[in-house]
């Protein structure tokens, strides 16, 4: 490494940030630049690096997750609707209030490991979003959802004099509307920040020794740490993460639903991980990203937008392409998607992230042939992403 | 007679009908070398375990420096200054070995639990400089930066030994430290832990090896069915004709 350590994160964070601001740029050729696509590829990316603080660190894979992304969602709205229609209340309530959700979680399944662990928090979430549909309709509205109303009381907003205008009243960070490019930018702020975030613990004491977990947790024990505290606090700063994402999502769209909290979204979330590569900084956002194009760009292509892009071809070649792929689009996209999951365990074991650096190695490799032809090349074992 | 550092008194364990440890009395000096032997099933391992915590025996008690271990969990005990290495490596297969070394100094240094999340291990320096020095000193600076479980199987042992010296122990235990080791391998273990011996560490070493144990002990413990059978200097244990008959048969010296 030649660069030192501070210098290099401040590095990687300004690439990192002029990454995720100019995605309306760079996403256009892919047909994925509009603000509601951004702004789901900027929150779940902040959610699949939280999972990942956990799942990819400890090696503690929770099914649960969703719940925490739902509890961020609801404390979001109210505080939409009981103080202010102000985002930053909103944003750091969801998060402290799922913090705190995650602690109690936490709790009780950290008492196991492994397998008993992922049924703890499946069972937990499970629990939570049949509440949620049922006796707690009082806080969540249930089927409907929470929504923000004309009537809603907003005592901050009133204090401040702030006369409700008339139509749905809308978020805003003093004044100005979430919706759109705005409401873009304001999650990848929280995206820009996030990262930053997990970069420190991943090039901390304290992520060092939660890799330690996942390497040899007995081993920790007898080296004088104490794992549970360790792990209970990164289950904490997981849900928190996940409080936020469920906190934009209502910032950006406020409604919330108990259906986010679904086990389906728990997999979700594993699935983002794993695909890109659990473990590594950059990955679980490359998962993230991949999955909803895939859910949003992928399943709008229909038989007709395959027949455009093949028409210069024979008619009956074309045919017999557009047959054999429409499957694979529109609908189908989960199809798209299992495959190229099951390639990537099979033959990635290490995500997309590990595709990366096999191929940057292969290339380094040419390299360095290429300019000494004794061919003395020794590639230096890759040291852990950071 | 030194100060004694770690004091086994009147311990026994059973599991279910079988008697795993009677009436073990242990006193070992502070800075000595203690080597407890005896045949396979003999109890040495499961008395090991009492005083780390991984046993908690069923009566009887294990005093260190004057506190008790009895009941305290392994991380308590390693935080007291009690340090095992393990009879096959007990590493951290994924990182590497600078990480691996440096992970018991930072226990060292924080306690059992320190919420560090935004510090840089980077600016740790002190913890890096011991964590290197104690490589250097194994010989395997070289290879700081590979991962572990790429090593030699006795590569993985001096790694081990790495990760417990480096925590400055005031016990050390070894659970037979060069098994499954070549001769040349031993030696060069033999010849580590006479050099740790200089600077007074107190160690416990559990071995088969008697080239091995004779090379460093100080004083012997002989174990044969959980009892102890004898006790006392290399010289007073090679002549007792008990173990002899128990153990050694002879022919292993």
């Amino acid at each position: 490494m030649t660069l030192d350590s501070p210098r290099r994160e401040a590095l990687v964070m300004a690439v990192f940030a002029v990454v995720i601001l100019t995605m309306p740029l760079w996403m256009a050729p892919f047909g994925a630049s509009y603000p509601d696509l951004l702004q789901k590829f900027a929150i779940y990316g902040i959610f699949a690096i939280g999972f990942n603080i956990l799942f990819g660190l400890t090696g503690y894979l929770s099914f649960g997750h969703a719940a925490f992304l739902g509890v961020g969602s609801y404390a979001a709205m109210w505080s939409f609707k009981a103080l202010s229609a102000n985002v930053l209340p909103a944003v750091l309530g969801g998060v402290l209030i799922s913090g705190l959700f995650a602690a109690l979680i936490g709790y009780v399944c950290l008492r196991r490991s492994g397998i008993y662990f992922s049924i703890l928090t499946l069972a937990l979430a499970q629990m939570s979003y049949n509440m949620a549909y049922s006796v707690l309709t009082p806080i969540t509205n249930g089927e409907t959802g929470l929504k923000l109303t004309q009537t809603d009381a907003r005592v901050f907003d009133q204090l401040a004099g702030v006369v409700p205008e008339a139509g749905l009243p809308s978020t805003s960070l003093f004044g100005l509307e979430m919706t759109g490019y705005p409401g873009f930018y304001f999650c990848a702020v929280a995206l820009i920040g996030a990262f930053f975030v997990a970069l420190r613990i991943f090039n901390s004491p304290f992520g060092l020794k939660l890799r330690a977990i996942k390497s040899n947790q007995t081993r920790l024990l007898y080296t004088g740490f104490n794992p549970k505290p360790h792990l209970w606090v990164a289950f904490i700063l997981s849900g928190m993460y996940a409080g936020l994402a469920g906190a934009l999502l209502v910032v950006t769209d406020p409604l919330a639903g108990a259906e986010r909290m679904q086990w389906t979204a728990s997999g979700e979330v594993v699935l983002m991980t794993i695909l890109g590569g659990a473990g590594t900084l950059v990955g679980p956002l490359l998962g993230a990203g991949l999955i909803k194009y895939f859910e949003n760009i992928f399943s709008s292509f229909n038989a007709q937008t395959l027949h455009d892009a093949f028409s210069f071809l024979p008619d009956f070649l074309e045919n017999t392409l557009v047959f054999l792929i429409s499957p694979f689009v529109g609908h189908g996209w989960h199809l798209t998607l299992g495959v190229l999951f099951m390639l990537v365990v099979i033959f990635l074991p290490g995500g997309l992230m590990e595709g990366i650096r096999r191929l940057t190695r292969l290339v380094k490799a040419r390299r360095d042939r290429n300019s000494d032809p004794e061919g003395a090349a020794v590639v230096p074992p890759s040291s852990v992403e950071g | 007679m030194g100060d004694i550092l770690l004091h086994v008194k009147d311990v026994h364990k059973s599991f279910g009908g079988l008697k795993a440890l009677t009436n073990i009395n242990l006193a070992i000096e502070q800075g000595t070398t203690h080597a407890i032997i005896g045949p396979n099933g003999a109890g040495k391992s499961t008395l090991l375990n009492t005083v780390i915590g991984r046993l908690v025996p069923d009566s009887g008690s294990v005093m260190f420096g004057g506190r008790s271990l009895t009941g305290l969990k392994p991380f308590e005990i390693n935080q007291v200054g009690v340090v095992r290495v393990f009879q096959t490596p007990e590493i951290f297969p994924d990182l590497t070995l600078l990480q691996n070394v440096m992970i018991p100094a930072l226990a060292k240094k924080e306690g059992s639990f320190r919420f560090n999340a935004f510090a840089s291990l980077f600016k740790d320096t002190d913890v890096r400089d011991q964590a290197l020095a104690m490589l250097e000193d194994l010989g395997l600076a070289e290879q700081k930066d590979r991962e572990a479980a790429h090593l030699s199987r006795g590569d993985k042992r001096r790694l081990e030994m790495a990760m417990g010296l480096v925590q400055r122990p005031r016990l050390l235990l070894l659970d037979e430290p060069t098994a499954g080791m070549a001769r040349h391998d031993t030696n060069r273990t033999i010849d580590l832990l006479q050099e740790v011996k200089k600077t007074g560490l107190t160690k416990v070493i559990i071995e088969h090896d008697m080239h091995v144990v004779f090379s460093l002990a100080d004083r012997i413990t002989v174990l044969a069915q959980g009892t102890i059978i004898c006790e006392g200097t290399p010289d007073e244990v090679r002549g007792n004709p008990k173990v002899q008959e128990a153990y050694l048969g002879g022919a292993h010296l």
